[in-house]
């Protein structure tokens, strides 16, 4: 019997992911619940494993390739046999030819009356003659071992919906060429409408503003494109020797993210500094009985979430989001916290931070940042945070000036903790100093208030009071 | 001009009606002495005396068969249920007789079949029913639903004055709780006509009863959100105003439809299917629906809220459908 290998659903508003890679080739033999292959979502990266024990038969979405969810990405053979694997059965190869045809049928271009039903027919017959992966001769996908062949660009199904269709014969519009912003990226009447307003009804995409060169390699797969633009030609860049690496999807992400968040909310940074000889000497007091007792590491980490979580309830506009002309004020404060990876970052969220005692913070972030590496963070854990903490310090930066992560509005960052001499009572004293810097959106967030929640922040940790254990 | 209630809208279109024609009379249990379970015919029996008032024993299935045999005669009756659960007593008078009449031996039954319907007042599983899609089955009936006082008075003259069976459901819900000022002259609502209440240009949610104020409230906070939904109130299910569902869904795309009957065979269904014959190529999105769920009116208050469709409910399918 065979089972079906989908695209998981991983979280509420994702929509599509991309395979980064198959962890078993056709005909290898595979476990229920054995990872089978890695996806990359808008939110996570994360193994899936298999839905059902067999042999692997057939991989019907190549790796690098993003897919809506539910969308069948290979197919497990149930029986074990090892002659599943030696031929594909009709059904399998049914499928596609009958998916190109109708992918067909959407694009063809609208001719000027209706057309008949046989003038229909003939194209359409026409259309499959001329077709030649449509010949019925069997595929022996899995015998190969090779994945099956990438789609053609532009024979990718494209979503949509009636209206849209119709819109797109009556003004002569490639759909395929149509950015798509709703739902997994469907072609929405927005979208449409807005090209056909901008009058390139024909060319129906805003051709790219640079001329692609012919020698280097066109960009990398992926929505990416529509967001990072390139800010000279592109010839400029390729000179000498050099060597091309696409983006990965999370790089993408990120890119994208901080393109969008620099665009949307005009950034303004306060610094500030605070002393924290007091949490040092705390810290080197306590580390191995919190250690012994918790079974957690001791890290400055939670007095400064401790901190931003008092500066945030007294100041509540920082703990904010931006909707249009409306600001929505969280009650929670969900701290995201940024966790630098080797391939990247993430910024899982430590939800209702208000409410948890240091232990807990601290218990949260080591279980979050562990599996942050571990790529096992789930969808709704790098969610809805409502203020981020970042920590250059931790790689020895003085401060840094973070980008917000949206849809907050202010991002805090820490500095390194270093021994400087500062003017105390009118003497030198050698205290144990961090930087603390401020992003803030100013279109809701003026310098009075980030200045007066950075106090707040510096005086709960010069002045820390709380038990930790 | 003082504000009317919804049912005190009906009491004035049951007394102005039985003022102007003589052939109008109610029939119904406790209608007279008692003013009705309601009140809704309060005062009648004391203007138009027990000939045109007429009280009856518990059974909707003797008010029914009165009612046909009186329009048979000339007159012009007006049945309440008490609870308009209780017309089903009668389906097999109303769906193979009352509707058939006309059809089969050319004899009209002017008559008005009337009750108090709906739940969100912990009336229990048999006194908050929405039994109107029995009804919108057969044809050779009309099924009138009003939202407002003002449409509940001018329908249910028009009703009155119809010559052919009309079934006119009221919901308790509203009875009390909605006020307007209305003209004192002489108006009639046509049967038949839904109504914009709303205008907007992102989705169409077409309603009636209850859920109408339901979704106008929805439809304000969406409105902050940035999202502007078309309020269609039906007011009529039979005849289903087809045109206006189908302007206005031609003009937002989208198509989303809130009733308080329950899920599977409610007229969410039929107005879908309206819409995907009359408009499948203006169709932006899924056609989605927000409906009871499909079971009794639960009895405890906690349950009934949760069975009832209610703003929230509203607010997320339109948000789904706005960002399809």
């Amino acid at each position: 019997m065979a089972t079906d290998v989908i695209m998981p659903q991983m979280g509420e508003s994702i929509f599509e992911g991309t395979i980064t890679k198959w962890l078993k080739k056709p005909g290898e033999k595979v476990e229920r619940d054995e990872p089978l292959f890695e996806i990359s979502t808008d939110k996570v990266d994360a193994e899936i494993p298999s839905p059902a024990a067999g042999v692997l038969k057939e991989i019907k979405v190549s790796e690098g390739q993003t897919v809506p969810i539910q969308t069948v990405v290979g197919v497990i053979d149930g029986a074990g046999g090892a002659s599943a694997s030696a031929s594909a059965p009709a059904p399998a190869k049914q499928e596609p030819a009958k998916q190109e045809t109708r992918q067909r049928e959407d694009e063809k271009p609208a001719p000027a009356s209706a057309p008949t039903k046989s003038q229909a027919a003939k194209a359409d017959a026409s259309a499959v003659g001329a077709q030649p992966s449509a010949q019925p001769s069997p595929r022996p996908v899995a015998a190969t071992g090779a994945a099956a062949p990438p789609q053609r660009p532009g024979t990718e199904k494209v979503r949509s919906s009636p209206l849209v269709r119709r819109l797109a014969k009556e003004n002569n519009i490639d759909l395929t060429q149509v950015p798509g912003t709703g739902a997994g990226g469907r072609v929405s009447k927005k979208d449409i409408l807005s090209v056909m307003e901008s009058g390139s009804a024909s060319q129906a995409a805003p051709a790219p503003s640079y001329a692609r060169p012919a020698a280097p390699p066109p960009p990398s797969g992926g929505q990416a494109q529509t967001v990072l633009e390139v800010g000279v030609p592109r010839e400029r860049m390729y000179f000498g020797n050099y060597s091309v690496e696409p983006m990965s999807v999370m790089r993408q992400k990120i890119a994208e993210h901080m393109v969008m968040s620099k665009r949307v909310s005009p950034h303004v940074y306060s610094i500030d500094e605070a002393d924290v000889t007091g949490l040092v000497k705390l810290r080197n007091q306590k580390k191995d009985e919190f250690e012994r007792a918790t079974g957690s590491k001791l890290t400055f980490m939670p007095f400064f979430i401790r901190a931003a979580v008092e500066g945030l309830r007294a100041f509540p506009t920082v703990n904010s989001s931006v909707d249009g002309t409306n600001i929505v004020f969280h009650r929670e404060c969900n701290i995201g916290i940024a966790v630098a990876l080797d391939w990247g970052l993430i910024v899982p969220v430590i939800k209702n931070a208000e409410e948890k005692n240091f232990l807990g913070l601290q218990r949260t972030i080591n279980d979050l940042a562990e599996r942050a590496r571990a790529k096992r963070l789930k969808p709704e854990e790098v969610q809805e945070g409502t203020f981020s903490i970042t920590n250059p310090g931790v790689f020895g930066g003085l401060m840094g000036l973070p980008v917000i992560s949206q849809p907050n509005v202010a991002i805090l960052g820490l500095g390194t903790i270093e021994k400087r001499p500062v003017v105390l009572d009118d003497a030198i004293a050698i205290r144990s100093m961090v930087y603390l810097t401020l992003s803030y959106d100013h279109r809701v967030v003026d310098g009075a208030i980030a200045h007066q929640f950075m106090g707040k922040v510096k005086h709960f940790l010069e002045n820390w009071t709380e038990s930790i254990l | 001009m003082a504000q009317v209630t919804m049912l005190e809208a009906i009491r004035q279109a049951i007394f102005e009606e039985m003022e102007r024609d003589p052939s109008v009379v109610t029939i119904g249990e406790d209608i007279g002495v008692y003013g009705g379970a309601f009140k809704v015919t309060a005062g009648l029996l004391e203007r138009f005396g027990w000939e045109r008032v007429i009280d009856t024993p518990i059974s909707e299935t003797a008010i029914i068969g009165a009612a046909v045999g009186m329009s048979y005669q000339g007159l012009r009756p007006i049945a309440e249920l008490q609870f308009i659960d209780f017309i089903a007593c009668c389906f097999n008078q109303i769906t193979n007789f009352v509707a058939k009449s006309h059809y089969r031996w050319g004899a009209p039954v002017p008559m008005v079949m009337r009750g108090p319907s709906g739940g969100g007042v912990h009336g229990g599983p048999f006194h908050s029913a929405n039994p109107e899609m029995y009804f919108v089955h057969t044809p050779g009936l009309k099924v009138i639903y009003p939202s407002t006082a003002y449409d509940a008075k001018g329908l249910l003259k028009s009703a009155i004055r119809d010559n052919n069976p009309v079934l006119f459901f009221e919901h308790k819900f509203l009875y009390r709780r909605i006020k307007e000022d209305l003209p004192t002259d002489d108006y009639t609502v046509p049967i038949g006509k839904a109504i914009v209440r709303r205008e907007g240009r992102d989705l169409t949610i077409v309603t009636y009863a209850a859920m109408m104020h339901t979704s106008l409230e929805a439809a304000d906070e969406l409105a902050k959100e940035g999202i502007e939904a078309e309020v269609v109130d039906l007011r009529t299910l039979l005849p289903l105003d087809k045109e206006t569902i189908l302007q206005s869904v031609k003009k937002t795309n989208k198509l989303l439809i809130v009733h308080e009957d329950t899920r599977t065979g409610g007229i969410a269904g039929e107005i879908a299917a309206v819409a995907c014959e009359g408009a499948f190529e203006d169709l932006d999105g899924p056609i989605l629906r927000v409906t009871a769920k499909d079971s009794p009116v639960p009895f405890s208050p906690p349950l009934e809220e949760r069975f009832l469709p209610n703003k929230n409910d509203v607010l997320a399918a339109a948000r789904e459908l706005a960002r399809y």
